[in-house]
């Protein structure tokens, strides 16, 4: 029986290691003829949780006392697995039997195929691009085949609600190992790894504990950020929900090597699960002796708190987090003095992101050697990339660095969805950049991306196709950062309205002369003159439109045509009277009255009545109705 | 490490302390680079990057007024890629400033105005589009028109750092942003203490005061009327600096001629006031101290610090010297015992008051300050408001000739003219004190130990052995909130008497005195004060000849029970909407 006691040593650490061990006995793909038992993992990451994934559980467990199999099967919930596309997910051990798009119903016939007939059901696994060969197992997809999930190794894989797996999965020989090892070499070997902070400017680990390590002020504290905000990202999320235990792991070791004493992870509140796990993993973390005083059985003290966030973007800037945490407004202030002087309650202070704490543990198991055998020279290790938008296979995505846009978009996610042309990436969120197609084979890595004029951020991909105007697009991000400018430095304040409103007449048809000029040059105030980056790098997706799609700028204001057919005020619907058969659909059908016509004659939109909803064009069976 | 180090800027060689900031290093070498959220008494901030500098190496540019100078440092305040970036950012905030610049009260003493027109700002190509912010005029002494805000932060920080009241934050995100109370409630209706140090600071028109100009001139006019002013010490020391003097120039005489000039019928000195309240508050003290009264005392001359123990600390109430200020003592006697005196219906005195002070005018509103049937004061002028009033009557100050004060009210001795400084209460009640217990002058006439801007500072004075009191003096109400905290922890220091002044450098430094952006201008003002100490006949309260007078004539002896009557108050736990502990 495995119990919640106090750990004294490193010895009885690994004792309940062993004891945990069979926890996992039946994760692995090789599945005898005759299996007898089975687990069934369910993804209860908030993706698959938001479709449903819990009443799959529970109608899985009717299925299992339905047929009296308490003492074969049983079922874990898990974090998420990635594969979020084809969401609710679950995988039967041994075998890693992968089904998708799971419903309630599909219950009693998935214990019956699987369990007791030993077959598989084929209509619910992932059919491939293609659409026609189905893959049993998680080996046979090429989407977790061409990734290397190392930070992700416990993210669907173990119970993130049960301390146990974690340590059976080798948890926390991170922290024993450092422990050991001592504090200089420890702070040595996450230095020598090259690890850099995954949540957006990519400074390197090492040295933020190093700068710290120095600092005699006391107490020194170690804080996580988990107030990922960035549209469309959620890597962060992922991590904290699926393997809650390497962030606390990944925070000792670093709060061993600098001296820190306290930590804070600051989770946005809109994140209840991952604040939940979190919470159960610290709990049991605490109750096994593994944060508090004396950390098995040494002399290394650390205590760690849970902060919520109340869902301010600009809360992720580190200096305004950590007014946060004391309670105060969330603003920015000037740098220097640099956290790592004066930082929480003006004492030394080290912030890193969730997946840079999720990378350490392993970091010090395996060696900075190891940990560089991945990645580039100076981008060691792997990134996980949350990928959404127009590809066909969303989800999240755990790469080598330096490998190429191309290879994650086409190769892992299965390219754009519905045939579509890939038009471009947006990297790094509200901050980052719109990549064209001509940079799809550069390298993914923090150097190339600057030198790109993007940036890594935090890992948020969102390819968009054709159909996607840019101009809308910088509108769009523009729009979330004016709103979430916290309003202290004139240019970020003002200047992002200012460039807002730009956007927002070119969109709208009123697009000036100069425009673009006007557009360049607040970005330029704005890029060198804001107090923090969110406003230094608010204008780069107007940047990188600006330089990648000029031409579509120029089409809205000049032309006053939007290429993509987005922005309706610039749209117009007509009706092409050679192939109008005057059937009187789109008439019918149309919700403001704008089109009228006598049956069997050549019916007329009238541009001044026309909200420019499509309704008319989705209706005609004729394609008589254009968009121009 | 070096105490200095060497850096260019704009190609000037410059040697700074190593601790000094781009725009102190600039400063000593003749580079004056534009700000708006720096203020020298405050904590810089950074915020408005008007000031920033492009620094070589650096990635993006820098604010001077925070960053420090390095060894080496290139720093370019006026290169074409800088002067652009800040015209951008000047215009930003011109575009979302409302442009009644010619009917506005900082016209001509506006940072915003002077920074735009320094940098040659001639259009502006953004229509304003901040959401609508109304006027707020709940508060008795501070108007605030958040339209005019340009989002600093100065008066956020002072109200918080220097005064440790924090009445303002800033709220709202994005465009939206804005500082205000809690809650969005009237600064009428917050705990404010009035003492208007965030009007000091404000460099726009967005924190102006209550104007009672138009009350002044309506009572001037009114033939039935027998108008009577007093004007408190740190006045004079101020007065000139809108009509172009400097700071701590004494201009006494020509003060008294304006107010003549502008129609006021007596023209007095509250340092004559300031003498009466030294001799109640300096015999209440020693009957404190001889009889087992509170201790310890604390003086009670400053409005804002009233209004912040009335409001944080009721609990301390019984502490403060029952003596009225010196504005309310001279209206009580005013219409007391001068319209007796003269055979003046005192129904027909409108009593009016000069002072450094915005909380003064809330103090004058007090129903418990009329003792002798009708208001102590009736009409509160700041020294801003007088200046206005002597450019409207169109009197060119500097050539006015020096006057004197009216007699019986307005013979002042130098500890009462001491009032205006930190320090200088304690100073004068000492002068005092010292003569009630031994019945010897105090010899040297200073009290040096009491001077100085330090926070909170502290002497023994040694009474020839007869008696020993410690007392502190402290200025700025975060000083007066560690005071408190300290008496409510039982007094570790033993103080027998404590003076307290709202203001950081005491009245010189009043909420509605002149605004001055140079740090020095409380030293200077406070200089003067001393100096004029220095050259007055009479330096001790209890020797000037019209409080002999008056006590003689009227009052019998201080502290008698008409004194009392008259000169005494009391005070009551203040409760608004919002209190913060």
């Amino acid at each position: 029986m495995l119990e919640l006691k106090r750990l004294t040593s490193v010895d009885e650490l690994n004792k309940l290691q062993e004891e945990a061990r069979p926890l996992l006995g039946l994760r692995h793909y090789n599945r005898a003829a005759n299996q007898e038992k089975y687990q069934i993992l369910i993804c209860g990451g908030t993706g698959c949780t938001s479709s449903g994934s819990m009443n799959i559980r529970d109608a899985l467990q009717a299925a299992i006392d339905n047929n009296d199999l308490h003492d074969r099967v049983n079922i874990v919930v898990t974090g998420c697995h990635g594969f979020c596309e084809l969401g609710p997910l679950v995988i039967f051990y041994p075998g890693g039997i992968f089904y998708v798009r799971v419903q309630p119903e599909d219950a009693e016939e998935l214990i019956k195929t699987t369990v007791l007939e030993g077959k598989t059901v084929e209509r619910l696994h992932y059919q491939g691009r293609t659409g026609k060969t189905p893959r049993h197992s998680y080996r046979d997809m090429l989407f977790y085949n061409l990734q290397k999930r190392l930070v992700l190794r416990n993210c669907g894989r173990i119970d993130p609600e049960n301390i146990f797996e974690y340590i059976a999965n080798g948890g926390y020989q991170g922290i024993a190992k450092a422990l050991g090892m001592g504090r200089e070499a420890t702070l040595e070997e996450v230095y020598n790894s090259g690890l850099r902070g995954r949540g957006g400017a990519g400074f390197p680990t090492g040295l933020k504990w190093k700068f710290m390590a120095a600092e005699t002020a006391e107490p020194k504290y170690m804080l996580c950020n988990a107030d990922e905000g960035d549209p469309g990202a959620f890597m962060d999320r992922s991590v904290l929900e699926g393997d809650p235990n390497a962030v606390i792991e990944g925070m000792l070791i670093g709060a061993w090597a600098t001296g820190a004493t306290e930590g804070y992870v600051y989770v946005r509140a809109e994140y209840p699960l991952a604040i939940k796990r979190l919470g159960i993993a610290l709990a049991e973390a605490e109750a096994l002796g593994l944060i508090g005083d004396n950390i098995l059985g040494s002399d290394f003290s650390f205590h760690l708190k849970i902060k919520q966030g109340a869902g301010a973007f600009v809360c992720g800037e580190e200096t305004a987090l950590m007014r946060s945490i004391e309670g105060k407004r969330g603003m920015p202030r000037v740098r220097p003095p640099f956290p790592a002087k004066r930082g929480l309650w003006e004492k030394p202070t080290v912030l890193n992101n969730v997946e840079t704490f999720a990378n350490v543990a392993r970091i010090i198991t395996d060696g900075a050697e190891a940990f560089r055998q991945d990645g580039t020279e100076k981008s060691p290790g792997t990134k996980i990339f949350a990928v959404t938008g127009k590809v066909r296979n969303t989800g999240l995505v755990e790469i080598p660095m330096g490998v190429s846009m191309r290879h994650i978009i086409f190769d892992i996610c299965a390219g754009i969805k519905n045939e579509n042309k890939f038009k471009a990436v947006q990297i790094g969120g509200p901050s980052g950049a719109c990549l064209p197609a001509s940079m799809l084979d550069n390298p993914v890595d923090y150097d190339s991306l600057t030198a790109a004029g993007a940036m890594m951020g935090s890992g948020g991909l969102v390819v968009v196709d054709e159909d996607t105007c840019m101009v809308d697009l910088a509108r769009f991000f523009l729009t979330f950062t004016q709103a979430e400018s916290c309003g202290k430095c004139t240019p970020c304040r003002e200047g992002s309205k200012r460039m807002l409103e730009i956007l927002e007449r070119i969109c709208g048809g009123e697009g000036r002369d100069g425009d673009i000029e006007e557009l360049e040059r607040l970005a330029h105030t704005m890029r060198t003159s804001s107090l923090c980056a969110l406003g230094q790098t608010a204008p780069n997706p107007v940047l990188s439109t600006l330089r990648f799609f000029r031409s579509e700028y120029e089409a809205h204001i000049h032309d006053k045509k939007c290429p993509a057919g987005v922005c309706t005020k610039l749209l117009q619907y007509r009706i092409d009277p050679e192939k109008c058969k005057g059937c009187t659909l789109c008439a019918r059908n149309c919700p403001v009255g704008a089109i009228t016509g006598k049956v069997r004659e050549p019916h007329l939109i009238n541009p001044n009545k026309c909200i420019k909803c499509g309704t008319c064009m989705d209706k005609c069976k004729h394609g008589a109705i254009s968009r121009v | 490490m070096s105490d200095t180090v060497t850096l260019t800027i704009d190609g000037q060689k410059v040697t700074a302390p190593a601790d000094a900031t781009i725009l102190e290093a600039a400063k000593l070498v003749g580079i004056n680079i534009p700000t708006l959220c720096y203020h020298p008494l405050l904590r810089p901030e950074g915020s408005c990057r008007v000031c920033v500098c492009k620094v070589t190496k650096a990635r993006s540019f820098i604010p001077a007024c925070i960053a420090k100078v390095s060894e080496g440092m290139e720093v370019f305040t006026n290169d074409p890629e800088v002067l652009e970036s800040r015209k951008n950012i000047v215009e930003l905030l011109l575009a979302n400033h409302p442009k009644d610049c010619l009917a506005c009260s900082r016209s001509g003493n506006c940072e915003l105005q002077r920074v735009a027109n320094n940098l040659g700002i001639r259009r502006v190509r953004y229509e304003y589009n901040r959401p609508e912010m109304e006027k707020d005029e709940s508060n008795p002494c501070i108007v605030r028109d958040p339209a005019k805000c340009i989002l600093c932060g100065r008066c956020v920080r002072m109200c918080a750092e220097v005064q440790g009241v924090s009445i303002y934050s800033f709220a709202y995100r994005g465009l939206n942003a804005r500082v205000t109370p809690a809650f969005n409630l009237g600064l009428g209706e917050v705990s404010c203490t009035f003492c208007g140090q965030c009007r000091k600071v404000c460099p726009t028109g967005a924190i102006t005061m209550k104007s009672d100009i138009g009350r002044a001139w309506q009572a001037l006019r009114d033939p039935e009327k027998i108008v009577m002013v007093q004007t408190a010490p740190s006045v004079r020391v101020a007065i000139s600096e809108p009509f172009g003097g400097k700071p701590g120039d004494i201009a006494t005489g020509q003060m008294v001629s304006a107010l003549r000039r502008l129609g006021f019928d007596r023209v007095f000195d509250t340092n004559w006031s300031a003498d009466l309240t030294i001799m109640e508050e300096g015999h209440e003290l020693v009957d404190r101290v001889k009889n087992g009264g509170v201790l310890p005392m604390i003086t009670s001359c400053s409005p804002g610090w009233i209004n912040f123990i009335e409001l944080y600390y009721p609990d301390l109430l019984p502490h403060l010297s029952t003596a009225k200020s010196p504005q309310s003592m001279f209206g009580a006697m005013l219409k007391t015992y001068y319209a007796q005196k003269q055979g003046i219906d005192p129904s027909k005195i409108v009593s009016v008051s000069v002072m450094p002070c915005t909380a003064k005018k809330f103090e004058a509103e007090r129903r418990e300050l009329s003792a002798s049937g009708f208001a102590d004061t009736d009409i509160v002028l700041t020294t801003t408001e007088l200046a206005q009033m002597i450019k409207e009557a169109n009197i060119s100050f500097f050539a006015l000739p020096e006057d004197d004060f009216d007699p019986l009210m307005g013979v002042g001795s130098g500890a009462g003219n001491i009032f205006g400084a930190t320090g200088g209460v304690m100073e004068a009640a000492m002068r005092t004190a010292y003569k009630v217990i031994t019945g010897e002058d105090m010899e040297p006439v200073e009290l040096e130990a009491v001077r100085g801007m330090e926070g909170i500072r502290e002497a023994e004075v040694d009474f020839r052995g007869a008696l020993k009191l410690k007392v502190a003096v402290a200025h700025g109400l975060a000083n007066a909130r560690k005071v408190c905290d300290m008496i409510r922890e039982g007094n570790p220091r033993g103080w027998n008497f404590i003076e307290i002044m709202a203001c950081p450098g005491g009245c010189v430094n009043g909420g509605g005195q002149p605004i001055n952006l140079d740090a020095d201008t409380p030293r200077l003002r406070i200089e003067a004060l001393y100096r004029n100490d220095r050259n007055l006949p009479v330096r001790r309260s209890h020797d000037n000849p019209e409080i002999q007078a008056l006590y003689r004539d009227f009052l019998g002896a201080p502290n008698s029970h008409k004194a009392h009557e008259l000169l005494h108050t009391r005070y009551y736990e203040q409760y608004r909407s919002c209190r913060s502990k």
